[in-house]
């Protein structure tokens, strides 16, 4: 199969490449870009004139929901969402049902996303057994089996010295470990930023310091055990701060923000709505500042759509009760291009940040058009403007905070390998 | 945001927080009540305004006293008053809120007045009855979490009013546990809307929202400061399990730190009036010397109370 991907814009950030050219495809990969191959024939011809063309996006954070969450969502409607989103690889959270804490489950996730052929399913492992924060996982099966990296998702990781074992254990292999920093004990009970609003509406409040405080702690054991860690979701000013210096200092970090995060602060809660209702809270407007900056700076390497599909019965209750996140494979290049329109970036820039740079930090040889590399392609109408609505979506979680919404950016083909799995 | 309490003309549909609500529309509730206040004085304590309507009293926390003040209110009005004491949180029962409430529905109910002890439940009420058509069906918050308890509010405006007439003249203290009140917040809300000068918080830091300041008022620590020229000292009931931990050491230093005892209240202007939501925890946050004092208007915030809700109840239906 031959596909010829004609006279798009290309933009393809770790190439520096922003130019109308057209994009040729075979045997599954990127055959050559600009210039036809000798002899080409094309079996079909895809017109992206007036579209971008860009590497398929990778998510850095969404949950899939399997297994033991498929009321909330299915690996079926979620990989479908990724491809409706243009993502072609993403990377979930081991926060199932069991948790992705033994090969067995990781292996039947990945052979389960195999069967499917569409997005490229990257599980992290559990670092703990069960998540429960006191037994390391057998980390070398989990790799084996086909882990990216290990996290605590959003688990309490109580014990400290556990933490540095667990740090300690994933040195030694040379694993990657994805934290979340957040103080257990500050965060408990808290599902506001400590503030203005959650003073006003009466919600228990998680401070700032309660980020900080967890990342001094990272910091320290990251330079007792030199292990590579990624900070997920950092969420406030001094948060960015402290990985900006920490990063001038050397150390072996990477970290990213969700979308959502770069556009919302706590003020968006309004009357409690309940789909503003995320992890880490949404905080105040100067933080959001901060982390728009920290993209900009290269402080955070990365937007992920922290894509968690819920159900409506888990929404519909008051506001701490709501279960947290928000649906988002849909939304990361809309939500990444408004970003980009708000600020005045580039757009390579903008896409680098849902391409390149989590293919770095996942370690992928991925998230570009270099000829040779898998023919993973996101081609979108970057001016397509469409109403966010249930119906719009194909995630089974139609929770956003952006319902309603006018955004412009709507994905026209995914391919994945060299095949169309997404057209509309 | 337009507030979900406001129907389209700007009148209110249901009675959720004190934020933002016109000051036009709390005279309107207080120059109501006023007559309510004399019906209870009479032989026949009824009123028609509420004949046919069926109120039902939905307590998923408890209250004894709320729960009656509302009930002797719809009561007055004539209203078939409905109290169910649901008593848990909607998370634990198998029963979701919102199917509570459309069963409700079904029956027929004109009028839910709600606590519970997550803030924001009553607004996710009055969401679902206008996202499923039943505009007709009001909400009136009696206390949700830490949130607002607006009837409170507004009865402590009442009284405030009925004793010292002007609000802009005002300076008001605020003292004990304003991070977990939901009286407070409410009553801040309507202070402010009103015009009074100065609102003083009067607290430990444990016991402070971050950023109070942001809802208009003064922060003090220290009691003696803070009690100093004030003409309306408001006490917040400290919750027992709070009396003891993190955010205090023991009832017995909150006391001596936070106490209103006969010389404290010295501090204050000699005609000063003191308040309190109840119920009282005589020794913690209050002396009996005071409570039973003549300062005190503990009691007559009860009898207004009533009022108040009568009102309240009465402009809704009318709406």
């Amino acid at each position: 199969m031959k596909i010829e991907i004609s006279n798009g814009r290309v933009v393809d950030p770790k190439q520096g490449i922003d130019r109308v050219a057209t994009v040729y495809i075979a045997a599954g990969k990127v055959a050559a870009l600009g210039a036809a191959p000798a002899g080409w024939h094309a079996n079909r011809v895809i017109d992206a004139t007036g579209l971008v063309v860009c590497p398929g996006l990778i998510d850095a954070s969404a949950r899939l929901r399997e297994p033991g969450f498929e009321y909330k969502a299915t690996l079926e409607s979620e990989v479908a969402a990724a491809i409706a989103g243009g993502v072609t690889r993403l990377a979930c959270p081991p926060d199932t049902d069991p948790p992705l804490d033994e090969p067995g489950l990781v292996e039947m996730l990945k052979h389960r996303a195999r069967l499917l052929n569409q997005a490229h399913v990257y599980p992290i492992g559990a670092l703990t057994v069960g998540l429960k924060g006191d037994t390391i996982t057998e980390m070398g099966e989990l790799m084996e089996a086909g882990c990216i990296a290990f996290s605590h998702g959003d688990a309490a990781l109580v014990d400290t010295q556990v933490m540095l074992r667990a740090l300690q254990y994933a040195a030694t292999f040379g694993y990657r470990v994805w934290l979340r920093p957040q103080d257990v004990h500050l965060a408990r009970g808290g599902v506001a930023h400590d503030g203005e609003v959650a003073t006003r509406l009466g919600l228990p409040a998680i401070p700032a310091c309660a980020e900080t405080i967890a990342l001094e702690t990272i910091f320290e054991l990251v330079r007792a055990t030199g292990v590579q860690v990624h900070l997920a979701r950092l969420s406030t000013h001094e948060g960015v701060a402290r990985v900006r210096a920490a990063k001038k200092a050397g150390l072996p970090i990477t970290c990213d923000v969700a979308i959502h995060h770069v556009h919302l602060c706590d003020v968006d809660i309004g009357w409690f709505n309940a789909h503003c209702h995320l992890v880490p809270p949404l905080r105040g407007v100067r933080d959001r500042a901060a982390l728009r900056a920290g993209l900009a700076d290269g402080t955070i390497d990365l937007i992920c759509s922290d894509h968690t599909p819920v159900d409506d019965d888990a929404k519909q209750l008051p506001f701490a009760e709501s279960e947290p996140g928000a649906t988002g494979l849909e939304l990361l290049l809309p939500l990444t291009l408004k970003w980009a329109h708000e600020d005045g970036l580039p757009l390579a820039t903008a896409l680098a940040r849902i391409t390149s740079e989590p293919a770095r930090v996942l370690g992928l040889n991925a998230g570009h058009l270099g000829t040779g590399a898998d023919a993973d392609v996101c081609v979108f109408d970057p001016d397509l403007r469409w109403v966010v609505a249930p119906a719009a979506l194909k995630s089974q979680g139609k929770n956003t905070p952006f319902l309603g919404l006018e955004l412009a950016g709507k994905v026209r083909y995914t391919l994945v390998g060299g095949q169309v799995v997404h057209e509309a | 945001m337009r507030n979900p309490q406001l129907n389209a003309a700007g009148e209110l549909q249901h009675l959720l927080t004190l934020e933002e609500l016109p000051a036009q529309i709390i005279d309107r509730i207080l120059d109501t009540a006023v007559p309510f206040v004399s019906i209870a004085e009479r032989d026949v304590k009824k009123v028609p305004l509420l004949r046919g309507k069926t109120v039902f009293n939905l307590f998923f926390e408890n209250s004894t006293r709320t729960r009656t003040t509302f009930e002797i209110a719809a009561k007055r009005l004539s209203a078939d008053v409905i109290n169910l004491n649901i008593g848990v949180s909607s998370t634990t029962k198998g029963e979701t809120l919102l199917d509570t409430i459309d069963n409700l529905v079904a029956m027929n109910a004109d009028m839910f007045i709600v606590r519970h002890g997550q803030s924001g439940a009553p607004h996710l009420i009055a969401q679902h009855l206008s996202a499923t058509r039943h505009t007709h069906i009001h909400v009136v918050n009696a206390g949700d979490g830490r949130h607002g308890h607006p009837t409170q509010g507004l009865l402590d405006l009442f009284t405030i009013r009925h004793y010292k007439h002007d609000f802009r003249r005002l300076t008001v203290a605020i003292v004990g546990d304003v991070l977990h009140s939901r009286v407070a917040r409410s009553l801040i809300h309507g202070l402010t809307t009103l015009g009074t000068p100065e609102v003083r918080v009067i607290g430990p830091q444990t016991l402070l929202p971050t950023a109070v300041e942001s809802l208009g008022v003064r922060v003090f620590h220290d009691m003696h400061d803070g009690l100093a020229g004030c003409d309306v000292v408001v006490m917040l009931r400290l919750q027992s399990e709070r009396m003891k931990g993190s955010l205090l050491p023991s009832a017995g230093e909150f006391f001596k730190n936070y106490g209103l005892t006969v010389a404290k209240l010295k501090l204050a202007k000699p005609d000063a009036i003191v308040m309190h939501p109840g119920p009282m925890n005589r020794g913690v946050e209050i002396d009996s010397a005071v409570a039973d004092g003549q300062h005190s208007v503990i009691l007559p915030q009860v009898t207004f109370g009533i009022a108040v809700r009568m009102a309240v109840m009465s402009i809704l239906a009318g709406n």
